[in-house]
Formats: C-alpha cells, structure tokens, sequence
C-alpha cells in the first residue's frame, strides 16, 4: 500500500534545558543571537496546580508542565482538548532510588505516594489532573530514541484522528548509583503543538520518513554535547531549523539504523 | 478504523503456557493463584506467578539482556508458533517493515531491587554485571524483541501502568493504517518485582485471599505476572473465522493518580471510543471482557461506566480471578482471552467471584458458560487514570 505521509504543522514550541529556561532564550542561542551559558535547569513553580501540590510537585512534573504550557501557551491551545503523547527515556530518577533503596532495606514499607510517582506515565497523569484533558494521552519510552518515538505517534495521530496532538518529550537525571549507569545529566524537555490543518499560527509544515544516514549534529560544541547527552534533546537539528524559520530538511537520531528524516517548510 | 487480522497470538500467564493451558483452565472455571512465595517478599497476599520464568536461558549473544523480565518476554514469544510466524512475517515484508510495540508497567526493575543489594559497602556502586538499558529500562523488552529478531524498524514500550498493552494495539493500529509498516507485534510483558507488591501493598489494595472481582465482599487486588503477544497486519479478505482488531479507544479520568473516576466517566469515554473507531454498536458486543480488578473503587466505577452504556444485556466478567492482574501484560492477556472467547464459543467466568455486588447492575458471569462471541470488548485502566478498551471480532 501507498503510505500515507506523517505530516503535521507546528503551532506551538516549548523548551527548557540546561542554560536554557525557555522556548524565547533556546530560540535565540540557536539562532546564534545569544551565546550558550551552562547552567543547571530551572524548573518553574507551576502556577496550574494548588499550592499544596504546587509544593509536592516532582522535578518530572514540573519539567512537563513547564514545557507543556509553554507550547500550548505558545499555539493558544486549549490545553484541556489537547491530545498528549509523553515520551521519556526513564521515569523519576529520584523516586526510583528511593524506592529501591528502602526496598533494599530491612524496612520494605514504602509510601504510598512514592509506589504511585514511580509510574512511567506519573507525568502524563498529573498533567491530566491538573488541565483537566480526558483527551487520550500516550506514554512511550524508547530509551535514547524516546524522541523518535513520541515523534511517530505524535503524528500518527495527528494525520489519522485529525487530533491536535502535544508532544511533550522529556528526560530527567538519576542520583548515584544509578547515575554511574545512567548518565542524564539534568531535566530537559521539549514541547510541540501539532495540527493535521494549516492555520494562521502554523510556524512551520513538518514530513517525517525513515532514513538510514547518520544524524545532524550542532557547530556548537555545547549544545551537541546536550544533544547527544539527554535523549529529548535529540530534537535539537529541528528546533534549530525552527529557530531560524528555515525550510529544508535535517536527520534525528532514533533507533539505529532507522533514523528520522525531517523536511521542514516554514509557513 | 479498518480491521486488522491477528495472524498469530499467544499468552502466558500463571494458568499455564501457551493457548491450550489457557483455554483448558478458563474452561474448568481454574484459578492460578497461590499464596504469595516469590523471591524474599513477607506479605499476607496471593500472587499469579509464572512457573519456571527462571529457567529460560537467553541467546548468547543477547545475555545482557537477562532479566525476570526478558526471561518471560523470551518465554512468551517461544509460545505456540508466535516467534515462527514473526519470522515468517519478516520474510514477507523485511525487517525494517515490522514493527515493535510492547507494553510493561516496571519491565525489569527486579534487576534493580537486586543489584541495590549488592551495591559496594565502601562506595555505594551498583555491580558491573548490572546493565540499566537491557533490564531496568521501559523499553528494555522491546528493544529485546527487535533484537532478538534482527529487526531494524520502529520500536517503542507503551508504559501507562495497566492500561499499557491495550494501549499498544491502538499506537501499532496507526502506524499500519499509515502504511509505515506492515506488520507489528503488539503485546506485554510484565514480571513480580518488590516495588509492586509492596507498592499496592502500601496502597491497601492487595487482598489477603484470592482476587473476587465484582464480589460484595472484594477487597483488594491478587498480583500476577504474564507475557501475551499478538501479530497485527492489514488484510483485505481474512479467511473466515480470522480473529480481527476492530476499534481501539483511549482516554484520561483526569482526576486522580491512583484511584479511577467515581462515575467512571475515563472507562465510558474509552469505551465508547472504541465502539466509534469499529463503527459498532452497544448492541454488537456479545462478551465484555472487565479491567474488573476487585478493588472496590475499581469495579464500582467500572461498573457503573459498563452499566450506563451496555445496561445489563452484555454478558460480560473480569478474569482477574484466574490470572492475578498481570498489570502492564493485562491488557494484551486480555485481548487474547477475548480471541479465545471468540474461537471456542465460551465465556469465560470469573472463580473466586461468590456473591456478586447487588449495587452494579451488570450481567455479571461467576461462570463460564457456552456462546456465541462475535465481537467482544475489553477494558484496560490504569494509573494516572489511563485508559483503553479495545474490540475485536471474528471474520465473516
């Protein structure tokens, strides 16, 4: 059969990294207008929870909520209709080592609230309570191809159920032990609004295909070391192409040897 | 959504493996719960576990991989044919035209609790023969299973808690009704680990005696483990009585973390999303296969949601009782049960159920009984209020 093509337009971009706290500063460091600072990510205090939850919130939740709302903000989406795909390269690294620590222990009675944060969709779950969407939310993890993945289901149901679709892909750090096997090395996130039609707010018209050549890296040799340290920031080659409102086409990392082949058409 | 034809399925699951222990143990009204003996676990509950998932001894070159988790992946795949007829289907379309789509709630986290036992006194670092990626990693058992068959296409684990193996039908439904490929495996894979047991242990939602979904009396969930499989491809002319995916639909309850919807408005909307994708009817499901979990939040939402859509027409049981919840696999187990229901004309009942809720108003089957399913439907939710229900039929 004729496959059809996985395209989608953007309406909508949020980011936060390492150094780079936002869609507007990411934007202009890739655009070469602002040279890159490292710094560790600030994660914003989400104003959409209560004050209570606000406090308890994880560093997940607020990385997800912090790049989810940017792009939804960004297209002016209602975020209680948005479709969501989360995809995360591993879960709460912090919670996890809790866990397996006291699990270790003589004391297995752990809390209740640590066994339910400890989900892989933890995330997506406090995302739905606090925008209120019952919209379908996926949650994938393809280890350092979480990009890729949420990418494809992302605009499969974009282009299938004509669905408003955010991307929220995202990646956060283990404490030791498990660090020395997982080297994340902070949180970071990267969020797109996706819409099957074009609109007066469309940024840019988005193809996916597979490819088997090696992926774009970035010139500067920070941001390719962010690149290519946490899985979401895979996106980086697009995001830059984004940023500067160029057409063309870029390759992504996913799952060796199938690669991403981007084409970018700014509108 | 265009049907879809399971060309090869399997499950396995503490009733036995493969689909004749299944069928036979579904048919004998049989439970494969048992007092609660797995690895160092102290808790007063009932678990489904697996027979000799330790056994299983992993191809050389993937020993990396080794885990409870891959161990049960491993298992499964070499149940009934599947690996055969997914090498067959490689054949047909390349390797880079099937896809991977799995679904697991902690993978191989056992690896994990394990190797924190074994951490260097003097350093706290975990042991070299411990390998994230392979084991603890979500994606761990698909990349183990595009490994294991030289695949070179799409790939990704589905991790929504015990909605994931239902979700992952729909996500592979789509990338086949696109054309990015041309066939998927679908399924699940989730094993016993220590953050689990004691984890629902923590929540007060395990039982201290076998599972009784929709029972009066239920008070809590029986654990299982399990791995089921499914081969997914376009078909235009299925041969008659082919097993076919007919609607998928998912939603979020968007209320809590770990308990569902009072009303179960998240379990109605998915419900009646997947009745929308198959162009189906109320009127055209003959069985409802529950999420039925026995807690009682669960059952009572559920019940409510199954009620205000199907009445009390549908015949419809949880299996819980029989398979524990196998958690990430439930969905995909499921799916098979339903496939199942559907070739041997028998609905499967529900053992350990005794006396049934009065206030859910479902036609609940304690007992299996003979009938004709033709198309049937099956809930799946999970944390994070996840939902999923999916539909299948038989070909005409």
């Amino acid at each position: 059969m004729n496959a059809k093509p996985l395209t989608a337009w953007i309406e909508g971009i949020g980011f936060l990294a390492p150094g780079l706290p936002d869609w507007p500063t990411a934007r202009a460091v890739l655009r070469g207008e602002q040279a890159y600072e490292n710094a560790p990510s600030v994660l914003p205090a989400p104003a959409i929870l209560p004050p209570a939850e606000r406090r308890r919130a994880s560093r997940v939740v607020k990385l997800t909520l912090a790049v989810g709302l940017e792009a939804a903000a960004h297209a002016g989406s209602d975020v209680a209709q948005l479709a969501t795909v989360f995809s995360a390269s591993g879960a709460d690294g912090h919670n996890c080592h809790a866990l397996c620590e006291q699990l270790a222990g003589e004391d297995r009675q752990i809390s209740p609230t640590r066994f339910h944060n400890s989900v892989h969709n933890a995330a997506a779950g406090y995302w739905g309570i606090a925008t209120g969407a019952m919209a379908p939310c996926q949650v994938i993890c393809a280890y350092d191809a979480s990009f890729g993945a949420g990418l494809i289901d992302a605009l499969g149901q974009v282009v299938l159920d004509r669905q408003t679709t955010l991307l929220i892909a995202y990646d956060s750090e283990y404490p030791e032990p498990l660090f020395a096997k997982r080297p994340v090395p902070d949180v970071a996130g990267v969020g797109l609004v996706f819409t099957p039609e074009r609109s007066e707010r469309s940024l840019a018209c988005i193809t996916v295909t597979p490819e088997t050549t090696p992926a774009d890296g970035l010139t500067d040799g920070a941001l390719e070391t962010l690149r290519t340290a946490i899985p979401a920031m895979r996106a980086f080659p697009l995001l830059r192409k984004l940023a500067l409102g160029e057409g063309g086409t870029v390759c992504l990392d996913y799952l060796p040897p199938m690669q991403l082949r981007v084409a970018i058409q700014p509108c | 959504m265009t049907p879809l034809l399971l060309s090869a399925y399997t499950a396995t699951t503490c009733l036995g493996r493969g689909l004749d222990a299944t069928r036979s143990a579904l048919r004998a009204g049989y439970s494969g719960l048992a007092p609660c003996a797995f690895e160092t676990v102290q808790l007063d509950t009932w678990l489904g576990e697996v027979a000799h998932v330790d056994d299983e001894k992993l191809p050389v070159a993937l020993a990396a991989y080794d885990c409870r988790n891959n161990r049960l992946t491993q298992m499964g795949l070499e149940t009934d044919g599947f690996a055969d007829r997914v090498r067959e289907a490689i054949a047909r379309y390349g390797k880079t035209r099937v896809g991977v789509f799995l679904g697991t709630s902690t993978a191989g986290i056992l690896q994990t609790e394990l190797a924190y036992r074994r951490r260097d006194p003097e350093t706290s670092a975990l042991p070299d023969d411990f390998h994230y990626r392979t084991t603890h990693n979500s994606f761990s058992l698909a990349e183990f299973t595009r490994d294991y068959f030289g695949l070179e296409g799409m790939a990704m684990a589905i991790s929504t808690a015990c909605s994931s193996s239902a979700k992952v039908f729909a996500a592979a439904a789509r990338q086949l009704e696109l054309g990015t490929i041309d066939a998927a495996i679908v399924g699940g894979v989730d094993t016993l680990c220590l953050t689990t047991l004691y984890g629902f242990a923590s929540l007060q939602l395990t039982s201290t005696q076998p599972c009784r979904p929709y029972d009066a009396e239920r008070n809590g969930i029986s654990i299982g483990e399990g791995a089921a499989f499914a081969l997914l491809e376009r078909t235009d002319a299925p041969a008659a009585g082919s097993i076919l995916l007919l609607g998928t639909g998912e939603s979020s309850d968007a209320y809590h973390m770990s308990s569902p919807h009072p009303e179960g408005l998240g379990a109605r909307l998915a419900m009646e999303a997947a009745l929308r994708s198959a162009g189906l009817n109320t009127a055209d499901i003959d069985y409802i296969n529950l999420h039925g979990t026995s807690t009682p939040a669960n059952d009572a939402a559920e019940g409510k949601a199954v009620a205000a859509l199907f009445g009390a027409t549908v015949p419809c049981s949880s299996t819980k009782g029989a398979t524990g919840h196998t958690l990430g696999a439930a969905g995909a187990v499921e799916a098979i049960v339903c496939a199942l229901a559907i070739t041997d004309g028998f609905l499967p009942g529900s053992p350990g159920t005794q006396t049934l809720d009065p206030v859910i108003p479902v036609d609940y089957l304690k007992q299996g009984r003979a009938g004709t399913v033709r198309r049937a439907l099956t809930n799946s939710f999970g944390f994070g209020g996840s939902n999923c229900s999916l539909i299948l039929g038989v070909a005409a």
